[in-house]
């Protein structure tokens, strides 16, 4: 099973949220590495060893569309959750834009950006950040009630999310009485309650077990076709990146390596660094007709069936083995070319 | 050693130094065999130097007419009055106070059971109801006033000093360094420079009760709200919290049981200062041992040695189960009960005020006569039977260590023994031990109180020496066996929890009056604190590493000597500087008991208005001597980390 969602129409207008040229750079006299060149070109021990700093993100641009899941993989240490943080200035960027809805974020003052939190952009958080002391219902609700609603409103709408993330029943209970799947859950509700228009995740289910994770993964990709959110995701793990990524940002040491679609990184790996991070990819379940479809040989027979350039490898498999003679890949009444057997257990047989 | 060969250096130093120390006590030995009795800055009992005539002239100078200290002397003392008049003593043109026996129990039971549970609550009945058969309620509710007043004062300041340093990490720096210095002084040495701001009496008492009792709070909640997760105070930012918001929904909240623990060593340690102040004329139960132990009668100081630990217990067992309540918000039923509870405490108040026999406690049964009586008698008898034994053992230890140690250091010229404790400290700490250790030896000839200073430091030498001993074989037995470990912390949790004072009861039924009395007493006060540390440390002894070495066929003392001790090094040697922090203090309160010296200067002091520089100066001495050792050991401890941190830096840099 797959889940690839469908991909919004991408383009710069209309992003939701730009990153241009984000920089954060840790330790003393930060401000100078960004803005140097001859700083911002060292490499990480170079860099630490000239100023004592380290960049854990630097020169990053991408735009995020509305309604997209937008994921952004790496190792641990690259760079990835201190990015997440620095999209709603809870590490305050070194240098760069952030512009949401049009709005520079990084002229935002205190109040601005706590009326932005409070009701435009949500985080769930690896290790849950729950109140110990409150009960399902109040961790739930108190986004709502920090922004001053009203009990019986807030008691409503965490009601209405608990159900959504199917916590019903448990509402009472302390986030110590619950496994870590449903306090997940609960952190999830807590970002959904006040009805935000980005959600962030930061590496929400590594803390899970692996069936755990799986089902925590179905219900972001359910959810997402719910409520239709856009989402920031972030992961160290590659199959759960191509599980829910429309596009993916792969990061090394705080830089981007590749930004694109899943197909795109396990098809046209930018460099030895991704192809290496892709290497153990079920193929067949990724890539697409369109990157295996080859020109046809002079004298092929042209008569075989058609399918369309976005089928997976593994949907088209069976049917261009069956075939007695090459599948044709065809998009709007154009051949983009054909497809054999070779090719097909090229992939397949790969695994 | 194993865990340090891979640096040559060190393996080729450490003998060296061991070496070199001994041949150091060697050559001072020899010197003063040849020097003795020359320079040892001798000062009789009732000599004064000019310092000390300074001091006593100007005791008035300071505190008196000055109106920022007048000002806080009689506010607190408005305080203490109020509640001395609500509890203990006769107010408002009545023979009772406000609320008379049954109500305070009645209240008292009250507050166990909503911040704890019914258990504690029955214990918080049954023990003041027992500290009033004892025939010593009024002592015991002048003691409980002054604790409640010291404590409600000290988290007023300690509180809000607390959350600052924990929110920022320069005041967390500039409280850690404060209180660090705080700690390391003795209880009895607050008393002293106190007295010139605040004289004597209540006042002067719950004021240096607030001093020493507030450091547990401040260090625990500035902890408390330090380890609260990251990741909650950051959900809590996501959503868009005010820094308000943050700390009074997430950051307090969360700290709640770690401050309660702070709350508890609080009540704890103004309790047994509330006790110690009996030296600066403080009521209560302090005063009764006191009286009693200066004319020796053991029966009474234990009756009312015994009224203080069951206030203690009570008071631990009450905020250690107010600690320990879990999150959850109470159910309907305990709230009606709670309700219920509130309306039978306001009956019980109504009745002390109304009925005298439940005003003023029935005398009719006084168990407290009795306990003294049998106390007296079970001390008869033990000096009858055992005090050939005991005082035998006294006179040997006495006799075959003290005096040769007490000897040397009060027999050598000052600048010999002040050579030999520099170049030690070198030796063990470098710099950082040798400085600090020669301004403090400066300072001790210039209060003028040199030979009584090293009277009482040849006594704390001996008492750590031996509870470094017992301390270690306690906590490497406990650190190694769970179920030792058991059964041994709530014995030291205990005997942690007991005023000092107490201590000296027991031991002046078996020595008398003597200096080592006051060196058993330090012993056994000493003890859990030490063996505490040394079996956390040994806990903390990574398992993996312990199985690795029984993997290639240790004996059990190859691990103990060769793996557990040599890498729990830093919490044996806090354990050491702990020790001696300790000793030092029941050292000193021994001036009681016949130990002279410092303790018996300070104590002079307060008794003797024409002796009060002196005791001041001995006060400042007790405090210079503590720094010293404080420093030496510190020092020393920082050492044996570098080894361990030139091996684990030695790839990077």
């Amino acid at each position: 099973m797959t889940a690839q969602l469908e991909y919004p129409d991408i383009q710069d207008s209309d992003a939701l949220l730009s990153v241009q040229g984000l920089w954060k750079v840790f330790g003393p006299k930060a401000q100078r590495v960004p803005h140097r060149p001859e700083l911002a070109g060292l490499d990480r021990a170079d860099l630490y060893a000239k100023t004592g700093c380290t960049a854990a993100v630097r020169d990053l641009s991408f735009d995020v569309a509305p309604g997209e899941v937008f994921v952004v993989m790496g190792l641990s240490g690259s760079g990835k959750s201190t990015l997440v943080r620095c999209l709603t200035r809870l590490i305050e960027p070194t240098a760069g834009r952030l512009v949401f809805e049009g709005e520079d974020l990084r002229a935002a003052d205190e109040k601005r950006l706590r009326a932005l939190r409070r009701s435009k952009f949500s985080m769930v958080f690896q290790h849950f950040g729950l109140l110990p002391h409150r009960k399902v219902i109040d961790n739930v609700s108190y986004g709502l009630e920090i922004r001053g609603e009203s009990k019986p409103d807030r008691r409503r709408r965490a009601q209405e999310v608990i159900d959504l993330v199917g916590l019903a029943g448990n509402e009472h209970l302390y986030p110590e009485q619950l496994s870590g799947g449903m306090q997940q859950r609960v952190g999830l509700a807590r970002a959904l309650a006040n009805d935000p228009d980005v959600l962030l995740f930061d590496e929400p289910f590594s803390a899970l077990d692996p069936l755990i994770r799986r089902e925590m993964q179905t219900e972001v990709v359910r959810l997402h076709r719910e409520v239709g959110k856009t989402m920031v995701f972030i992961t160290h793990d590659l199959s759960e990146a191509l599980k829910l990524g429309d596009r993916i940002l792969l990061m090394r040491d705080g830089a981007a390596v590749q930004l694109g679609t899943g197909d795109e990184l396990v098809g046209a790996p930018a460099d030895d660094y991704v192809r290496e991070f892709v290497r153990d990819v079920q193929r067949a379940d990724v890539l697409t007709l369109r990157w295996i479809a080859r020109r046809p040989r002079d004298g092929e027979p042209l008569d075989g069936p058609e399918l369309g350039p976005d089928v997976l490898v593994r949907e088209a498999t069976r049917l261009v083995l069956e075939a007695d003679r090459p599948v044709k890949v065809v998009s709007n009444g154009t051949l983009l070319g054909v497809i054999g057997d070779e090719e097909i257990l090229a992939v397949v047989a790969d695994n | 050693m194993a865990a340090i060969t891979s640096d040559l250096e060190v393996e080729v130093r450490r003998p060296r130094r061991s070496v070199v120390v001994g041949v150091l006590l060697v050559v001072w030995v020899a010197a003063y065999f040849v020097l003795r009795g020359i320079d040892t800055l001798v000062l009789g009992g009732q000599e004064t130097t000019s310092l000390h005539r300074w001091l006593t002239e100007h005791r008035d100078d300071v505190g008196q007419g000055n109106a920022f200290f007048d000002a806080i002397r009689i506010v607190v003392d408005h305080f203490v009055v109020l509640l001395q008049n609500l509890i203990s003593q006769p107010s408002f043109d009545r023979p009772v106070p406000v609320i008379g026996w049954l109500g305070v129990v009645a209240i008292a039971a009250y507050c166990a059971w909503a911040f704890g549970n019914w258990k504690v609550a029955v214990l918080t009945a049954a023990g003041l109801g027992f500290v009033g058969l004892q025939g010593l309620w009024q002592e015991s509710m002048d003691t409980l006033a002054l604790t409640v007043a010291a404590v409600l004062l000290s988290l007023l300041v300690a509180i809000p000093l607390g959350i600052w340093a924990g929110l920022s990490n320069r005041a967390f720096r500039v409280a850690t360094l404060a209180l660090d210095l705080m700690q390391t002084l003795p209880t009895f040495v607050y008393l002293a420079p106190l007295t010139l701001f605040f004289a004597i009496g209540p006042a002067a008492a719950t004021i240096a009760t607030l001093i020493y009792a507030a450091p547990p709070a401040v260090r625990l909640t500035a902890h408390a709200i330090r380890s609260v997760p990251p990741e909650s105070v950051e959900a809590a930012r996501s959503l868009g919290s005010t820094r308000g918001q943050t700390l009074l929904k997430v950051l307090l909240p969360m700290s709640r049981s770690t401050v309660v623990v702070g709350i508890n060593q609080t009540i704890m340690a103004a309790l047994s200062m509330v006790t110690v102040a009996a030296l600066i004329d403080a009521p209560g139960l302090g005063q009764t041992v006191l009286k009693a132990l200066q004319t020796l009668d053991v029966g009474v100081a234990f009756n009312a040695g015994l009224a203080i630990v069951v206030i203690a217990i009570v008071l631990d067992r009450v905020t250690t189960a107010a600690g320990d309540r879990p999150w959850r918000t109470a159910s309907v039923r305990r709230k009606v009960l709670l309700g219920a509870g509130a309306v039978a405490v306001l009956v019980a108040v109504w009745f002390s005020r109304t009925y005298v026999w439940a005003a003023e406690f029935p005398s009719d049964v006084n168990v407290g006569s009795r306990i003294a009586v049998v106390a007296s008698d079970v001390t008869a008898w033990v000096q009858d039977v055992f005090g050939g034994f005991t005082y035998g053992v006294r006179d040997a230890v006495t006799i075959g260590l003290l005096n040769p140690l007490e000897g040397l250091l009060t027999g050598s010229p000052w600048w010999l023994v002040s050579a030999v404790v520099v170049a030690l400290a070198f030796l063990l700490g470098g710099w950082r031990g040798a400085v600090p250790a020669a301004v403090c030896l400066g300072l001790l000839v210039a209060t003028g109180v040199w030979q009584d200073s090293m009277v009482t430091l040849a006594s704390t030498l001996l008492a750590t020496v031996v509870v470094v001993a017992v301390g270690l074989a306690l906590g490497v037995w406990a650190g190694r066996n769970h179920r030792v470990d058991i059964w041994i912390r709530p014995v030291l949790d205990a005997g942690q929890t007991m005023p000092p004072f107490v201590y000296l009861v027991p031991f002046l039924a078996l020595f008398g009056t003597s200096r080592f009395t006051a060196i058993a007493a330090a012993v056994v006060f000493a003890v859990p604190v030490t063996t505490k540390i040394v079996a956390d440390g040994i806990k903390a002894v990574p398992v993996v590493t312990v199985e690795a070495a029984n993997s290639v066929g240790s004996s059990t003392w190859q691990v103990i000597s060769k793996v557990q001790l040599p890498v729990a090094r830093r919490a044996i040697t806090l354990a050491v500087n702990q020790g001696l922090i300790y000793v030092l203090s029941m050292v000193v309160c021994g001036g009681l008991v016949g130990a002279g010296a410092l303790g018996y200067d300070v104590v002079a002091g307060f008794a003797q208005s024409e002796l009060y520089g002196k005791g001041l100066a001995a006060g400042l001495a007790i405090v210079l001597l503590g720094v010293m050792l404080d420093r030496i050991t510190q020092a020393a401890a920082r050492r044996t980390q570098n080894f361990q941190g030139v091996q684990g830096r030695g790839d990077k840099r």
